[in-house]
């Protein structure tokens, strides 16, 4: 197990190439991680219960712990770094960062990856579609309302709508 | 530096308090706003770095092999084989590591790698570095150690009577960990006066944080001598006292501990735990960085959670529900080491008399060694356990008196700024606007009892219960007479103004809390303040993320800090400008004549002409909480410098025929004091709503029994995120939150806790609500579906309609408690001490 070959492979992650070599036996969890230092990408269980490294391939979210590395090889692979154009942070990370929907921030990049495919498929998901979407995602701060409330805002403001987060959800009732 | 000069303290307070818990919101201009959390866009874009996301050059990975038994003495440990294989570079056994260690004085009973003896399956054994992970791994499994099987405690009442063998030789005797016996008042005379006694037993099971993160650390000895530990722990200060203890001869100040953002804490990474010994030991040994990152199913046997608790109450009312006498007694399950436990045993007895008055009061607490995962605090602290009990209590005693069990409470509110029996000082006090809100906001009084039924055949009830909670705890966990917080401010000619302080933030926003403070008193933009925490060789103690205490300790000492800034910078701009310091305002980053806005300058000029003028900026602030007026033995447990409030109206739709339930809305109510960040605050009722559902509804830290032959034995039934069940979207049901302002005048600005007590009326309530809909009482937590269809089954067998532990005299333990320290209330004119109190014998000088 120790002693196995390394392979050496192209990855696209985040729509740059990066070469790595790596036992052929790692997860895509493990190779983000250890092999090309993308540490954003968390792991709470390594045995896909708890969502925290969902990760996009294809823009399909996916457990990376799940998931070998090898099979990853020659598609398009979306981590919680690339999501950001530039400086400029997508709505969705605005609404989170602006709601306090991340508060140890530890399931956030896990949250954002799903949160984000659903929201390039579904342009006015119902709060019902967002709890669907991130059946798959624990989080132990939030109660995850905060989430709830920063998926619909952004999904909102990617409509064009100028939203702002209601009185309730900010000040209570 | 110019620390601590008092000719720059701050001449006359502006407020009745030093804390401005008077000021207007609308006055001020951070204070209240929901503006982002300092750290909120790194944690949206995966650039926190938690512990595990460290690495270093030639770091190794070290892992630990973990007892297979759960009570059982070590015969011999063969590491020849693992050493020899390929990759290896260090291995430690308990004969490294003979200083034992805990986290409080008292509890001195842990050794990062047992010595002699395992006492719960996961007791780690041996540490092994290697170049990879699994290289570490394969030679653990290499290692041959020859146990002897001892024989094992499983539960209270087993540990009360075995007497032999004992898992620890310290105690009281036997398996007994603590006893506590207090009692404040006249029981007798106070159950004679009573309308209506009754005696309830509950038990509430045990269960655990489960936060997000596993624990991890990374430990690295220099050449210069210097070790350092990066570690997700919410307590770096008492980490850093434990290893200088362990490491002897190191010098502490030759050690130092970061404490790396927590991705979750809970009360989870409070103690300090045997793989960050074994790491920094491993770190001295190899003279390489040592990585230690632990798996999910360790973290269940690191625990240190939720006690189970076994409790027997015996409450005496009057006809409006007044508690003229409460005997309470609990029995905890500590599992195998001290931890917090002596606090968590004086924690199941210290809050009862906070929330309602108790006129005569007599707590019972004893804690157990058992062979299980060791217990320590949870969010909420030993506190929430005997509020289920109470809770409960309580809304059986308005049913027997026939009263709305809201009513029963609005008239039954504990006094503000007064002392209960068990002398703790209660200041602002808002459970009565909360109790209002939520009874207004759920139409409790049209819909409680109506037995609504819903389209799919499940009956409707609303449940009600309240709580009080610490802002912190009054004495620190070693004694000492030192500051509880200590905030440092340098201010630069740059205009940067950067906080130092010890605290850490497990994702409650503590390091968010020293910039919105020091923002508003210098009238500064909070995210352009840098925060420096918990990082031992560059901040001022604090003693940690604990007991909610960061927000009034941390936030006080900030405000010292800034306001003496503030102070400083006053002269400087005074002199330039030629107007008094007393008409200088501070706000929109300038500092200005209050009489003539247009003569100012930026906060950057200002801090230019004060630093021209006194030399390099910096001023400090400390914390230390108000004396406590409880002076018995025990009585150190409970104090805090104010106390928050909450009430809950849980709704649940109850399946009749099965005992399955949902709970579609909750209305929460929170007296915070003031909401220094309003939607951060929000986050955190919400999270405790949350995590209390968790609670009632699934979660459990449950133990294989006897009927499990061999090892497996005491085995933690369910180490894994799938199968300890917690909240997922689906449960979480709809939220309303009222956040009640009753500034209290010991914290800032008037903020009490607010991430802890809304926890506590969940269970209850829910248990309450079960009630009002299908007519059966669960006394036991989880108030899981089985229980509830169990008590229904009884109710159709014509039995008493509850499930619970037994009320019978075989319910609970026996145990001798001995006599109990008798204290007089405050209302017989009692001083805080025991009056038959032995003699304290003095210390021996060192």
């Amino acid at each position: 197990m120790t002693d196995a070959k390394k392979v050496l492979a192209t990855f696209q992650v985040n729509g740059e190439p990066h070469e790595v070599a790596f036992a052929p036996h790692k997860t895509l969890l493990e190779v983000l991680r250890e092999e090309m230092n993308l540490t954003g990408t968390k792991h709470g269980c390594e045995l896909g219960e708890c969502g925290a490294c969902t990760v996009q391939i294809d823009g399909t979210p996916i457990l990376s712990c799940l998931s070998l590395a090898v099979d990853a090889v020659g598609r398009d692979v979306r981590t919680v770094e690339g999501l950001a154009q530039g400086h400029e942070l997508t709505p969705l990370q605005h609404c989170m960062a602006d709601l306090g929907a991340a508060q140890c921030g530890y399931c956030t990049p896990g949250v954002l990856m799903t949160a984000e495919a659903l929201l390039r498929d579904n342009k006015s998901p119902t709060r019902d579609d967002i709890k669907q979407a991130l059946a798959g995602n624990l989080c132990r701060c939030t109660g995850y309302l905060k989430i709830f409330e920063a998926v619909e805002l952004a999904a909102a403001r990617m409509r064009g709508e100028t939203a702002e987060p209601s009185k309730e959800s900010i000040h209570g009732s | 530096m110019v620390l601590d000069d008092p000719t720059t303290r701050p001449a006359q307070a502006k407020t009745e308090s030093p804390w401005q818990h008077d000021k207007k919101k609308e006055d001020m201009q951070w204070i209240g706003k929901p503006i982002r959390k300092v750290d909120a866009r790194s944690k949206v874009s995966g650039l926190q770095r938690f512990a595990d996301d460290l690495s270093m050059p030639r770091m190794l990975h070290m892992k630990l092999l973990r007892s297979t038994h759960a009570h059982a003495e070590i015969v011999s440990i063969d590491v020849s084989k693992a050493a020899a294989l390929p990759g290896v570079k260090g291995i430690l056994t308990g004969k490294d590591l003979p200083i034992p260690f805990g986290i409080l004085p008292v509890s001195q009973d842990e050794h990062a790698l047992c010595p002699d003896r395992v006492r719960f399956v996961g007791d780690p054994v041996v540490a092994i570095a290697a170049t990879e992970e699994e290289i570490a791994w394969e030679a653990c499994r290499l290692v041959d150690v020859q146990y002897r099987e001892l024989q094992t405690i499983g539960g209270v009442h087993e540990a009360a009577a075995t007497m032999e063998p004992r898992l620890h030789d310290y105690g009281v005797r036997g398996n007994i960990h603590r006893l506590e016996n207090l009692e404040f008042g006249d029981l007798a005379a106070g159950f004679a006066k009573a309308d209506h006694v009754r005696e309830d037993t509950f038990f509430f099971e045990g269960n655990t944080h489960l936060p997000m993160e596993q624990h991890a650390s990374l430990a690295h000895f220099d050449k210069d001598g210097k070790l350092t530990i990066w570690s997700s722990t919410q307590t770096p200060h008492y980490l850093h006292r434990a290893l200088a203890r362990v490491l002897h001869p190191l010098p502490a100040h030759h050690i130092r501990v970061v404490a790396t953002p927590n991705g979750g804490g809970f009360g989870g990474k409070s103690d300090p735990f045997n793989h960050e010994v074994a790491a920094a030991k491993m770190a001295m040994l190899t003279g390489r960085p040592i990585k230690v990152a632990l798996t999910r199913e360790e973290v269940f046997h690191c625990h240190r959670g939720r006690h189970p608790v076994l409790m027997r109450s015996k409450v005496g009312v009057t006809k409006t529900g007044r508690i003229l006498s409460m005997d309470f007694q609990a029995y905890l399950d500590g599992g195998a080491y001290g931890s917090y436990g002596t606090a968590s045993t004086f924690y199941t007895g210290a809050l009862q008399t906070v929330t309602y008055p108790v006129e005569n009061y007599h707590f019972r607490g004893a804690r157990f060694f058992t062979c299980k995962a060791p217990c320590g605090p949870k969010r909420g602290h030993g506190t929430v356990q005997p509020r289920f009990a109470v809770e409960v209590q309580l809304d059986k005693i308005a049913c027997d008196l026939g009263i709305d069990p809201a009513q029963l409470r609005l008239q039954n509110l504990a006094p503000r700024e007064s002392l209960t029996a068990n002398f703790l000082r209660i200041g602002s006090m808002g459970l009565g606007t909360c109790i209002q809100k939520v009874v207004d906001g759920s139409g409790w009084k049209t819909r409680r009892g109506k037995k609504e039924v819903t389209k799919d055949g499940r009956i409707r009830g609303l449940g009600l219960a309240c709580s009080s909670y610490l802002s912190g705890a009054g004495l620190p966990i070693y004694w000492n007479g030192l500051p509880h917080s200590g905030v440092q401010l340098k201010l630069d000619r740059s205009g940067l103004v950067t906080a130092f302080c010890g605290s850490t933030d497990i994702g409650q926003g503590s390091d968010s809390v020293l910039g919105w403070i020091v923002g508003e008193v210098l009238g500064i933009d909070p995210l352009g303040i840098k925060v420096v925490t918990g990082d031992t060789d560059l901040t001022p103690v604090d003693l940690g993320s604990y007991s909610s205490r960061v927000t009034l300790m941390t936030g006080n000492a900030a405000m010292q800090a800034a306001e003496r800034a503030r102070e400083l910078i006053s002269k400087g701009v005074s002199e330039k400008l030629g107007v008094p310091a007393s008409r200088l305002v501070f706000a929109d980053s300038r500092v200005f004549d209050a009489e003539n806005p247009k003569q100012g300058m930026t906060f950057q000029d200002a801090v230019i002409c004060t630093e021209a003028r006194f030399g390099t900026i910096g001023t400090v602030g400390s914390y230390t909480p108000p004396a406590s007026a409880a002076k018995f033995r025990g009585g150190g447990v409970g104090p805090s410098p104010s106390y928050s409030y909450s009430a809950a109206i849980v709704e649940v739709e109850v399946d009749p025929e099965t005992g399955i339930y949902r709970v579609p809305k909750v209305w929460m109510a929170h007296d915070i004091g003031r909401a220094l960040n309003a939607a951060v605050a929000m986050g955190q009722i919400e999270g405790s709503v949350y995590m209390g559902l968790g609670e009632a509804m699934m979660e459990e830290s449950a133990y294989r029994d006897r009927t499990h032959k061999g090892n497996r034995v005491f085995l933690h039934k369910i180490p894994s995120m799938l199968e300890y069940k917690s909240p997922s979207v689906f449960e979480m049901p709809e939220v309303v939150t009222y956040v009640v302002e009753d500034h209290d005048k010991n914290g800032p600005f008037g903020a009490k806790e607010v991430g802890q007590g809304p926890l506590l009326p969940m269970m209850p309530a829910i248990a309450n609500a079960v009630f009002d809909a299908v007519g059966v009482r669960v006394d036991e937590n989880p108030i899981s579906f089985e229980k509830v269809f169990a008590a229904l089954q009884a109710k159709k067998e014509g039995k008493e309609p509850r499930y619970g532990p037994s009320t019978g005299a075989d319910g609970v333990p026996v145990v001798d408690f001995g006599d109990s320290l008798k204290i007089k209330t405050p209302w017989q004119g009692g001083d805080g001490t025991a009056w038959n109190e032995p003699k304290r014998e003095k210390k021996a000088a060192k």
